[in-house]
């Protein structure tokens, strides 16, 4: 190729280039303008529910519409469920910010725990609900009819689900005689075999411990921390870090590691401890007298849903007593619906109090729910850690 | 014949002219040539690289989470002063080093034996060997170490058998750079093996009448030729590890996050993509230099 050949060719690329990068520019320029969303202005809540549209597409935890109850609900509404599994709360998040955010018209509802549930609200990636139109709602254990994690200022942004505590779990042929407290979590004696979930809302575990542990901090709520007790919580994150074996993403990692012998002690969800448990690993679960930190799960309206009616339909469906029954012992996890108990009990018998359903409702107080922290807080300082910084302070614990 | 000729001329005349134009131009002609292909390969490539980098000038606005198109530079100004963003680049740095380090190491032996020892047919079976696991999922394969370096896994059975105590290996630094070093072998295989292959008998020959032993050969004739097949393997085993996020996430440990998980995680948990594109650039400006300095090496001759 000759000198003037490559010149030409030079010319020519970088007017193509130019072109190119002033076209990417020209894209970023414009998605600016479509960012920023209104929350709460003026609701307009849909009074009635019409028709079914014919489909209902849900980003839901695996089983979350396990066939065994949702045929049923597709025959009769005629709504049929086109279902995304999620791995964790930020892929929910991520999969609802998709395409322009509010579901991106794509997905009418989310199954969002509370550590996801009020970045949604925040976002503006969901709208208010009427639970006028769902009947069991006024069934629900009061906690749940309007909990801290999907409802602000009295609008309600979903229908609560199910809940579940996060447990203290342990190996019976490695840790004699057991344990029930979370201070095991911190102790130096369990060095190498712990095993907590690799997840900022994990602060407010440690949070949760000092609470009891260390009065004089003045932790009321372990989701909200001022800069000095989450300071103190972080150093205790610090220490434990010498102790973890392993910070499980999936909690069938965490599964894993006390299936095969590398963690001993944990903190893990109930459905784990079925699992292990059926398949002959020696754990035993407890949750210790002070309570427990817990996750709820809130059926959430996608802001630009595009099945109103069936999200609506598949909401009052999932409420009443005999499903709620039914996902919670496929699951693993507790009604928020009380009259599930006698259905609980037919499946499996015990069932219902196994999973603490006929608890007196001062047992609620003694579970505190994954919420999203803010800046904002109750105590009116608002002067708490947000997200962001919890987010930090978690990569600078488990980096 | 007449009548369909009558349209056909003008349309001839403009086709004339426009070669015409386009011979006396030859610029327009390579640009209207080179267009799309160019277009297309600056909007995939250059266009998302150019997309991240402007994005790590925004900022997340803290209680929405969504991203605030304001320029600034604190993204960068955390990450240099932030001690734990420095710690998790010069990890991810020093896993992907260490890794090239022993696929070179592991691998020459292998090479130098296919290329110039074996016959045809074993070498025809190495190489499948070789390839083998790249038939699998790479996932696959991570979950299989992770089920043998378990407490309960195959190694240790095996060490408790003759007599040895734990290897305890699992969810630790060492698992990640045994089960890179495993993935990413075949890539630094291949690349020793094109070089080793290409040096003439001759060479040996010449080396071998001059005096030379199989060391002082070894260090001045075939180590010297199979350097850029070397720089070549390693710019593969480099910037996959740089650039992983699954083995830390299934087989690391406390302690163990790449700049992938932390990318990962920015983006996940509150949606910051700034501070994560912020972070992206530091592998990118790795393997700048790694390339620049691999290209000196002769790498690219032996691709």
């Amino acid at each position: 190729m000759s000198k003037h050949h490559k010149r030409v060719l030079g010319w020519g690329a970088a007017a193509l280039a130019i072109g190119a990068l002033a076209f990417v520019a020209a894209g970023c320029g414009s998605s600016k303008s479509s960012s920023g969303g209104s929350t709460t202005n003026g609701l307009n809540l849909p009074s009635s529910i019409g028709k079914g549209e014919g489909a209902l597409n849900l980003i839901e935890w695996p089983y979350y519409s396990d066939p065994s109850f949702a045929k049923k609900f597709e025959t009769q509404t005629g709504c049929k469920i086109h279902r995304k599994d999620a791995g964790s709360s930020n892929e929910m998040v991520a999969l609802m910010r998709g395409g322009g955010g509010g579901g991106g018209g794509q997905w009418d509802l989310v199954s969002a725990s509370g550590d996801a549930s009020l970045r949604l609200i925040a976002g503006g990636d969901v709208q208010p609900v009427n639970v006028k139109l769902i009947p069991s709602w006024n069934d629900f254990i009061p906690t749940f009819k309007g909990p801290a994690h999907n409802t602000v200022s009295g609008v309600h942004y979903g229908v609560s689900l199910q809940w579940g505590p996060n447990v203290l779990l342990y190996r019976t042929d490695k840790v004699k005689p057991g344990v029930n407290d979370w201070a095991a979590l911190y102790d130096s004696k369990y060095k190498g075999q712990i095993t907590i979930p690799n997840n900022p809302i994990q602060i407010a575990d440690a949070a949760f411990y000092l609470m009891h542990a260390k009065p004089e901090l003045g932790i009321k709520d372990p989701y909200e921390l001022n800069k000095e007790q989450f300071d103190a919580t972080v150093a205790l994150l610090k220490q434990q870090r010498k102790l973890v074996k392993l910070y499980w993403n999936y909690d069938t990692d965490g599964r894993a590691a006390f299936a095969n012998g590398d963690a001993a002690l944990g903190a893990i969800w109930p459905v784990d401890t079925l699992a292990l448990q059926a398949k002959n690993v020696p754990v035993k679960e407890v949750i210790p007298s002070d309570g427990a930190t817990g996750w709820a799960d809130t059926w959430m309206l996608a802001k630009k849903a595009p099945h109103p009616n069936c999200a609506y339909l598949w909401m009052k469906y999932v409420s009443t007593p005999q499903v709620q029954a039914k996902q919670a012992l496929v699951f693993g996890e507790t009604p928020v619906n009380p009259h599930a108990c006698p259905f609980m009990n037919q499946i499996q018998a015990g069932s219902c109090a196994k999973y603490h359903l006929n608890e007196p409702s001062s047992y609620y107080d003694t579970i505190k729910f994954w919420k999203t922290p803010t800046a904002h807080c109750n105590q009116g300082k608002n002067d708490c850690m947000d997200y962001n910084a919890w987010q930090k302070a978690w990569t600078e614990i488990t980096g | 014949m007449s009548e369909l000729a009558q349209p056909g001329a003008p349309l001839r005349s403009a086709r004339l002219r426009l070669s015409a134009a386009l011979w006396r131009r030859p610029w327009l002609k390579v640009t209207l040539l080179l267009a799309l292909p160019a277009i297309a390969f600056l909007l995939v490539y250059l266009g998302a690289l150019v997309a991240l980098f402007i994005s790590a000038f925004w900022q997340v606005d803290a209680f929405t989470g969504k991203v605030v198109h304001v320029w600034t530079t604190e993204n960068f100004h955390s990450l240099i002063h932030d001690q734990v963003y420095r710690r998790i680049a010069l990890r991810t740095i020093g896993m992907a080093a260490a890794v090239t380090v022993t696929d070179a190491v592991l691998a020459f032996p292998l090479a130098f034996f296919m290329a110039r020892v074996a016959p045809p047919r074993m070498r025809t079976l190495l190489f499948v060997l070789v390839l083998l696991p790249l038939w699998t999922s790479y996932l696959v394969r991570i979950y299989s170490w992770r089920l043998i370096l378990a407490k309960n896994g195959a190694l240790n059975w095996l060490l408790n058998g003759i007599g040895l105590p734990d290897a305890g290996l699992a969810y630790t630094n060492k698992a990640m750079w045994i089960v890179f070093s495993y993935v990413w072998l075949p890539f630094m295989i291949l690349p020793i093996y094109a070089s080793l292959e290409r040096i003439p008998d001759s060479y040996l020959e010449a080396s071998a009448d001059l005096g030379g032993r199989g060391w002082r050969t070894f260090r001045s004739v075939i180590l010297p030729l199979a350097l850029p097949g070397i720089v070549a393997g390693s710019i593969f085993t480099f910037s996959l590890t740089l650039g992983d996020f699954i083995t830390p996430l299934l087989v690391g440990g406390a302690g163990s996050s790449f700049i992938g998980n932390v990318v990962e995680n920015f983006i996940g948990v509150n949606g910051n993509i700034p501070f994560a594109a912020a972070f992206a650039t530091v592998p990118l400006i790795v393997m700048a230099v790694y390339l620049v300095i691999a290209k000196r090496l002769g790498a690219f001759e032996a691709l």
